[in-house]
């Protein structure tokens, strides 16, 4: 291990440093980030009072770039837990400085993510009648509906993500609540629950955190096959397909590294964090994201090929819009930039580097929100009768929440990295229970 | 106890001189928005009844085919399983509901119906002078934010039912006439209890004439539409 030369007292100092006070760099960019932040919600608010019809969607393409963010976001947030519990879980030692990272991912692109629901009801302010709560009327909503496995897939994915970051976060805070004063104090001191770092603290702790991963692996898996069954339960041309829960699952999976790969690069620059995110960190997770740009490579082409060979005239329709019709750009630039792009760039060993890798995820980012907008647009585009096809084009309220959601997530997590030390120190101590 | 009445209808495609009346009658009956240009053509009219345009042959050996299309009154309806607040329902005349103000507009619902015979209401409705005096009492408004759809007028249903209670008889068939099948000139549509094996729309189900829309579905529409068999 590279890091073990470095002394524990310097990875405390390097690490804490970033918490302290706040650059010029750093406010600017905090304070440009919010404020594309609050324009979304501005238009948001615009949206609410004007009415939903203010977005671009209309009959028949009901869902349009809402929806689209909404399996992006979620998608996204597959890179902290799954990854990181994945990682966990087969105690690959790599993953130490990798895994709050990603975990911190999770919890806010959740929180993005899980707002596109809202954000899309003709009646947002309603939202909460899709809660099973106690109700004079006796009302309750339908579970049958897979927007209803929605809400509780991702209210229990939150719920568990949350913990998961919390839990390995805990013996950090304590550490800050030594050093720490004011606000911070308060804040670190009442997180860190009181911990002292006895044994038994530090085996509870293990023991919690081993069975997390375990849970939120599941959780994971099951929250985007149900964001695909939100598609593959409609009898739409091209959704309803039994291969989506598991594409779904490897899209996600493979959208996740990507923002982990960009998040851990710009934290590396910006907090310099050199000797902590060495280049064979991004030499494993480039080689993840190689993997997993053939398996989403193996599903789309699995996916495509039933399509063509049953060749059913509605299928057909989709199938020919998104492979060479009004689609088509749209189509063969997310092959190019999920596929073309990581498998030159990462597959050829002399090519992989932190730069390549990075190239690759931002390409596979774009790809991957592609990838969601040619799910969701074309089969819409053209339903079954051909009198009632129709085109979609976003307006300017459904852009601006779409940017503000990419601003509000780096916000979020530029102030998550001052609270908290974005890198685990505690997983470098010598002596941490896990390494004996 | 199996329900007294199960509402259906059969559209005769071999009269249908796709001249719209049904439209325009299903407007005025059931409040209906009317679009600007603007918005019609983005795809925003809602017109609860349409008439789809088939072209058979090239110019100038064409023929056309008009289909009146309406919610095709689903038995297996796709859209009502996937409504999350149950404002869509099957009532126990096998009608589909739609309860606009439970409605909380996923619009999941418009995505998962075959024949996208389901509108949604992108803002509050507003009507140009003096359209607004017009009005049908019997039929709500719908708000800005909630999903939409052709109800075989259900409040000519109501009051029917409620007229026969009052004179202590049974409905008889051909009572009840939607707005659509009541305006169109060329006597295309005929509505009726398709529970009557003696009702005319039973028998026209019957008639070896119907077929139903995208049959191979399994949706089991209860709109038949009735065709010269070639």
């Amino acid at each position: 291990m590279a890091h073990a030369t470095i002394p524990y007292q310097q990875v405390r100092n390097d690490l804490w440093r970033p918490l302290a006070g706040a650059s010029k760099h750093y406010t600017l960019t905090l304070a440009l980030l919010s404020a594309v932040a609050l324009w979304g919600l501005i238009a948001w608010g615009y949206q609410i009072h004007v009415g939903i019809g203010v977005a671009g969607i209309q009959r028949p393409v009901f869902w349009g770039f809402y929806l689209v963010d909404f399996v992006f976001w979620i998608g996204i947030s597959h890179a902290g837990t799954l990854i990181s519990a994945i990682l966990r879980l087969t105690d690959a030692d790599w993953r130490k400085p990798v895994t709050r990272a990603a975990e911190a991912i999770t919890v806010f692109a959740l929180m993005i993510g899980g707002l596109f629901p809202l954000i899309h009801l003709g009646r947002a302010w309603l939202f909460y009648w899709l809660f099973p709560y106690p109700n004079s009327r006796l009302l309750w909503p339908n579970y049958r509906s897979p927007l209803m496995w929605d809400v509780t897939a991702i209210s229990t994915y939150l719920t568990g993500s949350v913990i998961f970051l919390y839990l390995p976060l805990i013996p950090d805070v304590a550490q800050l609540a030594e050093r720490a004063t004011g606000w911070r104090l308060r804040i670190y001191k009442w997180l860190a629950l009181g911990w002292t770092g006895s044994d038994r603290e530090w085996h509870a702790l293990e023991r919690a955190m081993k069975l997390m991963a375990g849970i939120i692996l599941a959780v994971a898996v099951s929250v985007h096959s149900v964001v695909a069954w939100d598609f593959s339960m409609a009898i739409a041309p091209m959704w309803h397909s039994t291969i989506f829960a598991p594409y779904f699952v490897v899209g996600a999976i493979f959208s996740g590294l990507a923002g982990l790969i960009v998040a851990l690069i710009i934290i590396r620059r910006a907090l310099h964090l050199e000797r902590y995110l060495l280049p064979h960190h991004f030499q494993n997770l480039a080689k993840l994201l190689l993997l997993m740009s053939l398996l989403w490579l193996y599903f789309t082409f699995a996916e495509n090929l039933t399509v063509w060979y049953g060749n059913e005239p509605k299928e057909m329709n989709v199938f020919g819009a998104r492979l060479r019709g009004r689609f088509a750009p749209e189509f063969w630039l997310m092959v190019f930039v999920n596929f073309v792009v990581p498998f030159v760039l990462l597959g050829i060993r002399r090519l992989r580097s932190i730069t390549t890798a990075t190239i690759a995820s931002v390409g596979v980012l774009l790809g991957m929100w592609l990838e969601r907008y040619l799910i969701i647009v074309p089969t819409l585009s053209l339903p079954r009768l051909t009198s009632a096809w129709g085109r979609y084009s976003p307006s300017w309220v459904e852009i601006s929440i779409t940017a503000a959601t990419f601003a509000a997530m780096a916000a979020l997590y530029l102030v998550f990295a001052k609270l908290f030390p974005i890198v685990s120190i505690w997983e470098f101590e010598p002596h941490a229970p896990e390494d004996e | 106890m199996s329900p007294e009445h199960r509402w259906g209808m059969a559209i005769d495609l071999d009269r249908c001189t796709g001249c719209q009346a049904c439209v325009a009658a299903c407007h005025a009956e059931n409040n209906l928005q009317v679009s600007d240009p603007a918005s019609a053509a983005k795809g925003r009219a809602i017109h609860w009844i349409r008439v789809d345009r088939y072209y058979e042959g090239e110019f100038p050996e064409i023929r056309v085919k008009y289909r009146p299309v309406l919610c095709q009154q689903c038995d297996e309806a796709p859209c009502e399983p996937v409504c999350p607040v149950y404002a869509t329902y099957h009532n126990d005349e096998g009608l589909n509901v739609q309860v606009y103000n439970r409605c909380v507009g996923t619009r999941y619902c418009g995505n998962n119906c075959p024949y996208s015979v389901r509108f949604f209401n992108w803002f509050d409705p507003v009507w140009a002078e003096p359209l607004q005096l017009q009005h049908n009492p019997d039929v709500s408004i719908r708000e800005g934010g909630v999903m939409e759809k052709c109800t075989f007028c259900i409040q000519r249903i109501s009051r029917a039912k409620d007229e026969a209670r009052t004179d202590h008889r049974v409905l008889s068939d051909g009572e009840i006439q939607p707005a659509c099948v009541q305006s169109c000139p060329a006597e295309a549509m005929t509505f009726g209890d398709l529970n009557n094996p003696e009702s005319k729309v039973s028998q026209l189900a019957e008639s070896g004439r119907a077929t139903q829309l995208l049959e191979d579905l399994g949706t089991k529409p209860k709109v038949f539409y009735l065709e010269r068999v070639k």
